[in-house]
């Protein structure tokens, strides 16, 4: 079994960011639905502590979300025998979040736009666009097996409003 | 929390009023269930009633438009009503606003099924 997630938490916990520690932490986590879950709800605390309003905590715990349905559906397919890591990171500048499984490994270049007219009715194909759309960078690692999703939002921009 | 819903039919336009998530798994296909059997009963007015959704993600969206494309594909139509801010963000990003027919408005909205 991977690690639960609660030991992991109680290990790091969501200290405030005037802990270096605490802006920090990494969730191996088995390839079931209940792991989408975790991430979901671990990126949006994250970026509430990153200073991030409602609304855009609420957009990066999708689309973290996202990743993390990709890793477990489309990469492990569900294999009991692999594993997701998740890590969230906040530092001065940004937050981070990567998302890596050890499924054959994917070609972002090979999904199809989905605001092409011949595509806008597939029922499917939008998950790495609404990444794309709402975080600042998204970077692709093959890991050979496996792919790890990097989602990083900047803090600048709030800085700068304040 | 996943999808619910209520289904009432209103001068024959047929009224689905959502809440909760429409997201990957028991949420979405509810709703593609729901909408295949209010098609296959025979009714091709549908309306998306999304005021009380406050989440959905691509799976979500995916699911719309199965419900969207199989309503037209049966010779009917399917409009959303009231979106959230969360889903016509979304809508908007993913250019599906552009597809839907979105009111805000029920009076108005059933009355614009031919």
């Amino acid at each position: 079994m991977a690690k639960s997630a609660d030991k992991v938490h109680s290990r790091n916990g969501w200290a405030p960011l005037t802990d270096s520690t605490a802006n920090r932490t990494s969730l191996t986590l088995d390839s079931v639905l209940g792991s989408v879950e975790i991430v979901e709800e671990t990126a949006e605390k994250f970026a509430r502590n990153a200073g991030f309003d409602e609304d855009t905590a609420s957009q990066i715990a999708m689309v973290s979300r996202e990743a993390a349905v990709n890793a477990i559906v489309h990469g492990n397919k569900y294999d009991p025998t692999k594993r997701v890591n998740a890590s969230f990171e906040i530092t001065d500048k940004e937050l981070t979040i990567q998302i890596a499984d050890e499924g054959p490994g994917l070609d972002p270049e090979g999904i199809p736009d989905p605001l092409a007219p011949e595509n806008i009715l597939r029922s499917s194909g939008r998950g790495i666009f609404l990444m794309r759309a709402i975080m600042d960078e998204v970077h692709f690692r093959m890991l050979h097996p496996g792919t790890e999703i990097r989602l990083v939002k900047l803090r600048v921009q709030k800085e700068i409003h304040q | 929390m996943s999808m619910k819903f209520i289904t009432r039919e209103v001068n024959g336009v047929t009224i689905l009023d959502l809440s909760g998530k429409i997201t990957l798994g028991e949420g979405g296909l509810t709703l593609r269930d729901e909408v295949r059997s209010i098609v296959a009963k025979g009714s091709k007015k549908i309306l998306l009633n999304l005021a009380d959704v406050n989440y959905i993600d691509s799976s979500g969206l995916g699911e719309l438009v199965s419900a969207f494309t199989a309503v037209k594909n049966a010779g009917g139509e399917l409009k959303l009503l009231n979106l959230t801010k969360k889903v016509r963000d979304l809508l908007v990003i993913t250019k599906l606003l552009t597809v839907f027919d979105v009111k805000d408005d029920e009076t108005a909205a059933i009355a614009a099924f031919a």
